[in-house]
């Protein structure tokens, strides 16, 4: 099951997002998030009682807190009991399970959010305790590491080289002087090397921040928004959680979830990749055969802007607001988890003809 | 408003882990010296070995030795080693396709510097002075001039072989508990309670979290409750608890939902100054500070006649 049937169709209908920020410690986490819930719920004009379904990503790792999930409940509205469900994730797996929710035909609309807060903590060791307990944990390679070999191995293949990847950083944080939203903007330093090959510039800002989208089935997308952004496809693919397994230079999961997702069948005009690492972007392009007519991540992507477990959302969000407003007609978001790209997410947004 | 709270948070914890056929063999074998793959049916050989084929979730069992020695497939030089990475010097992050295997293992090279290190290089393993069957067994890699070590066929049978892992975790924080439940820390601090009132459905929340969950919104109006307040609901405690908080409690003792005067969702605490078989619903109790205490101690009874049920069967 990939491609929704024609019978059934689901749009976003709406998306918010939190200014991202290195801190925000002024703030619990349901503080952080509860805008965004409001702002994407004024959008359509739906009160939290009207809402079907509601489905959220996050972890509680980021900001050491046990159950923080069920405490931002408390901005949702979760009492009397409402429909609802987590995945310890990014918010764009959440959004998969709330598509297949409207699919079934037992919701009509989804309120799907995500949030992190990486400043309580270092997110470079946090993120370890994601890989393999037995062979790797144990070592705490950090996140900037392993994405570090990924990028040596690109190099050494003949792929890019360490000014290709500063142009592909640069590129990011030039498109992100257009987003508000965004904590880096315009000419950063590429810096000095973290772990080398890469530079402090090819990495993304550590911050704190939160997304809402709303999902809506059919005529009910159609009266939430004046142009709703359809999800004509939507699919996720896992590799093998064995680095040394894996070819880091390329994406078979990216590639296979974008044929699934119905991308392939005809050219997108915007792309959003969640590639929190330059070195990422170029293994992404070439695995979802993206040209050069394609606008990739004019909101910065995740360069400009990468609040954990909040960021591939932010890239169906980011895709969807362009269809929203006329700009895309045709958008693919893509959004990721895990280390060098382990898993991956596609989705195909496309407006109806104007 | 002011600043809010943070303090250091340490989350620590001895994961212990049991192992599978594969992981054992493997993990004994590192602390025999012995490096372990496991073959898969269309002949690779994976190291470090998996109990599922990732490509075709083949259960896999048929162990190969492979050479303590092999070849750098991709590295990273990390020139600022961070807590808990196998070598506290600048090292070469590295994966390492060992001679007779298809795949590589993730570990850390020790090399004198970036310009030390290649794609292709050969590298053989430093084992630990001390093993105890685990990945640390292996120190790290270094580079390799000499003659490539030849396997000796081991079969994956040890004596004693090592069946679980504990893998210790520790993440640093600093706790910052928002707004709202800094305005209640600070105000226990001066021996006040306080919550915050819903602007929609009126509620008071204590403590309060920053936000109403009936209601969706955001709570801003602070409101003091108590001191006094009334018993909804208890239970008698007949397990003295091991946790040292507690330790100078006596038991049976009781702990009970207390509803603060003006609060719209009860507290717990424990109730002391009267035997613990008078406690009852409806009892109306106040707080028992200690010098020093950053909360109430306990509650005991006021002494007033006992609240009306309907006064608080909402709140139970």
């Amino acid at each position: 099951m990939t491609s929704a049937p024609r019978d059934r169709e689901i749009a976003v209908v709406a998306f918010a997002q939190t200014d991202h920020r290195r801190t925000s410690d002024e703030f619990s986490e349901v503080e952080m998030l509860m805008p965004v819930l409001h702002e994407v719920l004024h959008a359509t004009g739906l009160k939290t009682a009207d809402i079907d379904f509601t489905c959220s990503g996050s972890s509680d790792y980021l900001a050491g807190r046990a159950f923080s999930f069920t405490l931002a409940l408390d901005g949702v509205g979760a009492w009397p009991p409402i429909s609802e469900s987590h995945v310890e994730m990014d918010g764009a797996w959440a959004l998969y399970e709330a598509w297949t929710k409207l699919l079934t035909g037992d919701a009509d609309t989804a309120l799907v959010y995500a949030y992190g807060k990486s400043s309580p903590g270092s997110v470079r060791d946090v993120l370890t305790r994601q890989l393999d307990p037995y062979y790797v944990a144990p070592l705490w390679p950090d996140s900037v590491a392993l994405a570090a070999l990924q990028a040596q191995a690109l190099i050494d293949a003949g792929d890019t080289d360490e000014p290709a990847l500063a142009a592909i950083a640069s590129r990011n944080r030039a498109a992100a002087t257009g987003n508000p939203h965004a904590q880096l903007r315009g000419p950063v330093p590429q810096g000095d090397h973290l772990v080398q090959p890469l530079r402090t510039g090819d990495c993304p800002p550590i911050g704190d921040g939160a997304a809402a989208v709303i999902l809506a089935a059919g005529d009910r997308a159609r009266e939430l928004c004046a142009r709703p952004a359809w999800i004509r496809g939507i699919d996720h693919r896992i590799e093998a959680h064995g680095l040394g397994v894996r070819d880091l230079t390329d994406s078979p999961s990216t590639r296979l979830a974008a044929e699934r997702a119905g991308a392939f069948e005809r050219p997108v005009d915007t792309a959003e990749l969640h590639a929190p690492f330059t070195a990422q972007e170029v293994v992404l392009r070439k695995a979802l055969r993206l040209g050069e007519d394609v606008d990739v991540n004019p909101s910065g992507g995740a360069l400009a802007a990468n609040p954990v477990m909040a960021a591939g959302l932010i890239r169906i969000g980011e895709a969807a607001a362009r269809i929203h407003r006329g700009a895309s007609d045709r958008a693919l978001a893509h959004a990721t988890s895990g280390p060098c790209l382990q898993q991956n997410l596609v989705a195909v947004l496309e407006g109806e003809p104007r | 408003m002011s600043a809010v709270l943070k303090a250091p948070l340490v989350v620590e914890f001895p994961f212990t882990r049991s192992l599978g056929p594969v992981q054992s063999a493997f993990l004994t074998g590192l602390r025999e010296r012995v490096i372990l793959g496991v073959r898969t049916g269309d002949g690779r050989t994976l190291v470090p070995p998996v109990e599922y084929d990732p490509v075709t979730a083949e259960e896999l069992h048929d162990l190969v030795e492979v050479a303590p020695t092999g070849t750098v497939t991709t590295w990273a030089w990390n020139a600022a080693p961070r807590r808990g990475q196998p070598l506290t010097t600048p090292f070469a992050w590295v994966l390492v396709r060992l001679d007779g295997a298809d795949t590589a293992l993730l570990h850390a090279l020790d090399a004198p510097g970036p310009a030390a290190v290649h794609t292709g290089m050969p590298v053989r393993v430093r084992w630990a002075g001390e093993r105890t069957g685990a990945i640390t067994d292996i120190t790290c890699f270094e580079p390799c001039d000499g003659p490539r070590a030849e396997p000796a066929g081991h079969t994956g049978e040890f004596e004693n072989p090592v069946t679980g892992i504990v893998a210790a975790a520790r993440l640093d924080y600093t706790y910052s508990p928002g707004r709202a439940q800094t305005a209640y820390i600070n105000a226990l601090s001066g021996r006040r309670t306080v919550g915050e009132r819903c602007p929609s459905c009126h509620q008071v929340y204590v403590p309060p979290r920053g936000a109403c969950p009936t209601c969706g919104v955001a709570t801003s109006e602070q409101v003091e409750v108590g001191p006094r307040g009334t018993v909804t609901t208890f239970c008698i405690v007949n397990i003295k608890a091991a946790h040292t908080a507690n330790l100078g409690i006596e038991v049976p003792y009781v702990y009970a939902h207390i509803a603060l005067d003006g609060a719209g969702l009860a507290l717990h605490g424990r109730i002391g100054g009267i035997p613990y078989d008078e406690v009852r619903m409806g009892l109306r109790v106040e707080p028992v500070w200690t010098d020093g205490a950053r909360y109430p101690d306990h509650y005991r009874p006021t002494g007033e006649p006992d609240a009306d049920y309907d006064t608080y069967k909402e709140l139970l």
